[in-house]
């Protein structure tokens, strides 16, 4: 089957079986491997993108949902310059193994695109479904305040 | 410093660096640490046949690029190890690159009977301290080789000279010369002395040591393009999965091969001793390929019977039993006689259940073997890689030369990744079809068949005398996995006069492992508890008692006495809430720790609020990155203390993914983690895993001062926890 949708701006055409999936198109198909896999079942967040600017977990979206639509990965986040989240996350010094991370920038990035000033319940709210085994929360929370408090 | 992608996208080949035109690499030969220069030209490495090994490459840009012998998981020792080599070269840092060296133990091993050349593990927060030493020197002997090179362009005595960051100085004349023009002409001296100590840096003129620096892994792992084995893709790749036995040692007999081979996509299906193989054009074929397998798993397997739950009574008869004989950790005095003697005595239980190390990148590999069979490739995410190295050739049946192996970022390692069960896989696969293979195991095969913490049945006893003082101590360990059973199990910073420590293990046929910490997390725990359970029956304060304890042992006694300043000890607790304090060592490090918890008594959940923590960890070489560490290390004890367990029925392991192996989410992190790390100029310590044994201590002592009563058992689910409440 093939597909068609923007990545990153950019049109690009698939051909996959019917019943692929969004991530491991991206990661085997596109080779566009930020977005992780670590559970394959919505329960940990390491592969979360943006569909049309929502942050959808890609590893249970199946590939036909995002025909004509748009999806951005970590890799299409920054422009000239880094994400200001990419840049406190580097400030914060935030990831450890950092597999995590384009999952948990990318779901912080739609948060303070929704909500540019959380406060730290919403945060805590919003990001709780991305998993970091290593344990960086704290430093992950700082780093979106640290951007949400200096708008 | 400048951070380069290239080095996750392109490191990899060693001739790539060999072939750099006008570079100078520092090679040190095997052990001695003799180091050579060589100077290669027209992209051709030396014709003299021995093995090009390297600490430090210098380029006529002024680049230098220093080689990294360690996994880099997410711990940071990449940067660290990088600094130690920096500073006694005399570097500056914004000219330092780093990349991964090759996989040759005998050069890039750790210190190993004081001299590198050992293993290439990164276990046991050695990584720094195995390191700190042997890299210093490198260091070292890489300024001498700048400095021997400047005399001679200069003509001037070699003692004459000096260096500032990145260039060679001569005082008298005024001349400099930067590192990278020295690079233009270099060569080696016939001979690179030892460097003695007297002459590497001292403490204060560290300008990198100690010096919280930017990681250099970071910024690749913020856009996406820091590469993990499961990143790689090599031309002509095909995908594999296996569905393997669900109880360990089980023989798979495959019943419907024709219809499995139906499957869209499907290349090849491969007989395991363990399970069964499919090679597929897309690893979502692969899966597609394996629902469809029906399989007859062998009978008889030693795990099948295995049900660890009930375990723990036999665990606990095996604990009892007077006359049964275990591994002796360690006794000293009459700790018999002593409890004998005793005119009060504690005698307490303490459990804990089987824990998965959940790092998030699942186990993965990709090997290529030659058509030939007679050499292979392979990228790897492995704390062990020349073990994992090592693992390809012998399954091969060839020459460890003949196997290339590229480190690649790991996703969390855990102790998990010190095994090499998922690269011997992939080599068996790639080897059965001689085309390139990744193989990837889903988060559930990653459960189902993870080699775990163990399972642990705790009896402790400690006896006093008329006087009060505390006169017997005997520690009594059974469960499984033998060796991991008892480090941690001696406080040897507590004063005990007559002990007795004593592991029994019994094979039970299941998989376990080294996990964050090993032994110390569930040793840990059971002391430190025990310890709060005894001075409550004391009347002691914790805290008190500990100091008591800890008489004629001034190093760590100042940890304690910091953790328990930050956390304001003995100040009233915070309404519904209760601070407990904890001690431990480990890999040389001390550490102390408080938990403030609170307690929803409706549904037994435990709530961690606060944790402060204080380390003595010898020489920090990067604090800021060594806070990292024991934050991380605070938020996956508490994971570990309240929410993981495995359970084995009939030998399955009854868990398999994060729905019923739920791990902490950023929810249930504490809100404020509070560490501080205390100067010190020993040896450095490992960092990695000091702080992860405190929780299970410090959490159980808040709730037995808040409720007056004690947890036993990790995990403290809520069932446990409500059920301590009735008990
Ligand atoms: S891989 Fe998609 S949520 Fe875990
Ligand atoms: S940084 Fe390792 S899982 Fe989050």
């Amino acid at each position: 089957m093939k597909t068609s949708f923007k990545l990153n701006g950019k049109p690009v055409q698939v051909e996959t079986a019917p019943d692929a999936t969004l991530l491991w198109t991206l990661r085997d198909a596109l080779q566009m491997t930020g977005a992780k896999y670590g559970c394959g079942a919505s329960l940990c967040g390491a592969c979360t993108v943006h569909l049309d600017g929502m942050p959808v977990r890609a590893c249970m979206t199946p590939i036909s949902m995002v025909a004509g639509r748009s999806v951005t990965t970590i890799e299409g986040l920054a422009g000239e310059e880094l994400h200001p989240l990419q840049q406190a996350w580097i400030d914060e010094q935030a990831p450890q193994c950092g597999y995590c991370q384009p999952g948990q920038i990318m779901q912080a990035v739609a948060l303070l695109r929704d909500n540019p000033r959380p406060s730290r319940e919403q945060i805590i709210a919003y990001m709780n479904g991305v998993l970091c085994r290593c344990g960086a929360y704290l430093r992950i929370i700082k780093a979106i305040e640290r951007v949400s408090q200096s708008r | 410093m400048k951070n380069q992608k290239d080095n996750t996208q392109a490191q990899i080949s060693r001739r790539q660096f060999l072939a750099t035109a006008g570079t100078i690499t520092f090679a040190v030969a095997t052990g001695v640490f003799t180091a050579r220069l060589f100077e290669e030209e027209g992209g051709v490495a030396p014709s003299d046949g021995s093995p090009i090994t390297a600490w430090v490459r210098l380029d006529k840009s002024g680049r230098i690029t220093v080689f990294n012998p360690a996994a880099e998981m997410g711990q940071g020792s990449m940067t660290a190890l990088a600094a130690i080599i920096a500073e006694e070269m005399d570097a500056d840092w914004a000219d330092v690159h780093i990349e991964f060296s090759p996989i040759e133990p005998d050069i890039y091993g750790l210190q190993w009977g004081g001299k590198l050349g050992g293993p290439m593990i990164t276990v046991g927060s050695r990584t720094v301290r195995g390191y700190y030493r042997g890299l210093r020197h490198a260091g070292a002997q890489a300024r001498y080789v700048l400095l021997y090179n400047a005399a001679e362009k200069w003509g001037v005595p070699q003692p004459e000279l000096t260096t500032e960051p990145s260039a060679v100085i001569h005082p008298a004349s005024g001349r400099r010369m930067s590192y990278g023009e020295i690079a233009a002409f270099a060569k080696a001296p016939a001979d690179i002395p030892d460097i003695p100590e007297a002459q590497w840096k001292k403490p204060e003129q560290f300008r990198l040591i100690g010096h919280s620096l930017p990681r250099f892994d970071i910024p690749a792992k913020v856009d996406g393009s820091a590469m993990y084995s499961i990143d790689i893709q090599v031309p002509g790749m095909v995908y594999a999965a296996i569905s393997r036995s669900p109880v360990n040692g089980a023989k798979p007999e495959l019943l419907n091969e024709r219809d499995v081979r139906e499957t869209e996509g499907l290349i090849d299906i491969v007989r395991l001793d363990h399970g069964i193989g499919l090679l597929a054009e897309t690893f979502e074929q692969a899966l597609k390929a394996r629902k469809n397998l029906q399989i007859r798993w062998s009978e008889g397997a030693k795990a099948q019977s295995y049900d660890s739950q009930e375990a723990f009574e036999r665990y606990r008869e095996m604990a009892h039993d007077e006359k049964a004989k275990g591994d002796v950790a360690a006794s000293e005095g009459d700790a018999a006689r002593a409890l004998q003697s005793a005119v009060k005595i504690y005698d307490l239980e303490y459990r804990n259940d089987f824990a998965y190390h959940a790092q998030m990148e699942p186990l993965n590999a990709v090997v290529s073997v030659a058509p030939d069979g007679k050499s292979a490739e392979a990228w790897v995410g492995s704390q062990a890689p020349d073990t994992a190295r090592r693992a390809i050739a012998e399954t091969l049946g060839i020459d460890f030369s003949q196997v290339k192996l590229h480190p690649c970022y790991l996703g969390g390692g855990f102790g998990r990744r010190s095994m090499a069960d998922y690269v011997e896989e992939a080599a068996i696969l790639s080897n059965h079809i001689r085309r390139p293979v990744k193989l990837v195991w889903t988060r559930e095969d990653d459960v189902q068949y993870g080699a775990f913490r163990p399972i642990f049945f705790h009896r402790l006893r400690a006896g006093f005398d008329k006087e009060g003082k505390l006169t017997a101590w005997n520690h009594i360990i059974a469960g499984t996995g033998g060796g991991l059973l008892d480090s941690g199990a001696r406080p040897q910073y507590y004063t005990l006069p007559n002990l007795h420590i004593e592991v029994r293990a019994v094979d039970e046929g299941v998989r376990t492992k080294h996990w964050r910490a090993v032994a110390h997390g569930p040793n840990k725990f059971a002391i430190e508890a025990f310890i709060d359970e005894i001075a409550a029956g004391q009347g002691a304060d914790p805290l008190e008692f500990r100091r008591w304890l800890m008489k004629g042992h001034p190093r760590e006694l100042r940890v304690l006495e910091e953790a328990a300043r930050m956390a304001n000890w003995g100040s009233p607790e915070r309404e519904g809430r209760a601070r407990g304090l904890a001690f431990i060592e480990r890999s040389g490090a001390y550490a102390a720790g408080v938990a403030e918890i609170s307690l929803d008594r409706d549904s037994g959940q435990i709530r961690v609020h606060r944790v402060w923590a204080a380390l003595d960890a010898g020489v920090v070489v990067q604090p800021d990155n060594a806070i990292a560490q024991m934050e991380g290390g605070i938020v996956m004890g508490i994971s570990s203390v309240l929410l993981e367990s495995i359970t084995f029925r009939n030998g399955k392991v009854q868990q398999s993914n994060f729905h019923d192996y739920p791990i902490l989410r950023m929810a249930d992190a504490p809100e404020s983690i509070d560490i501080s790390l205390i100067p010190s100029q020993e040896p450095p310590a490992g960092i990695g895993e000091a702080s992860l044994p405190l929780m299970g201590g410090a959490i159980a002592n808040a709730f037995l001062k808040l409720t007056g009563k004690p947890l036993r058992h990790m995990p403290f689910t809520p069932e446990r926890v409500l059920a301590a409440l009735e008990g």
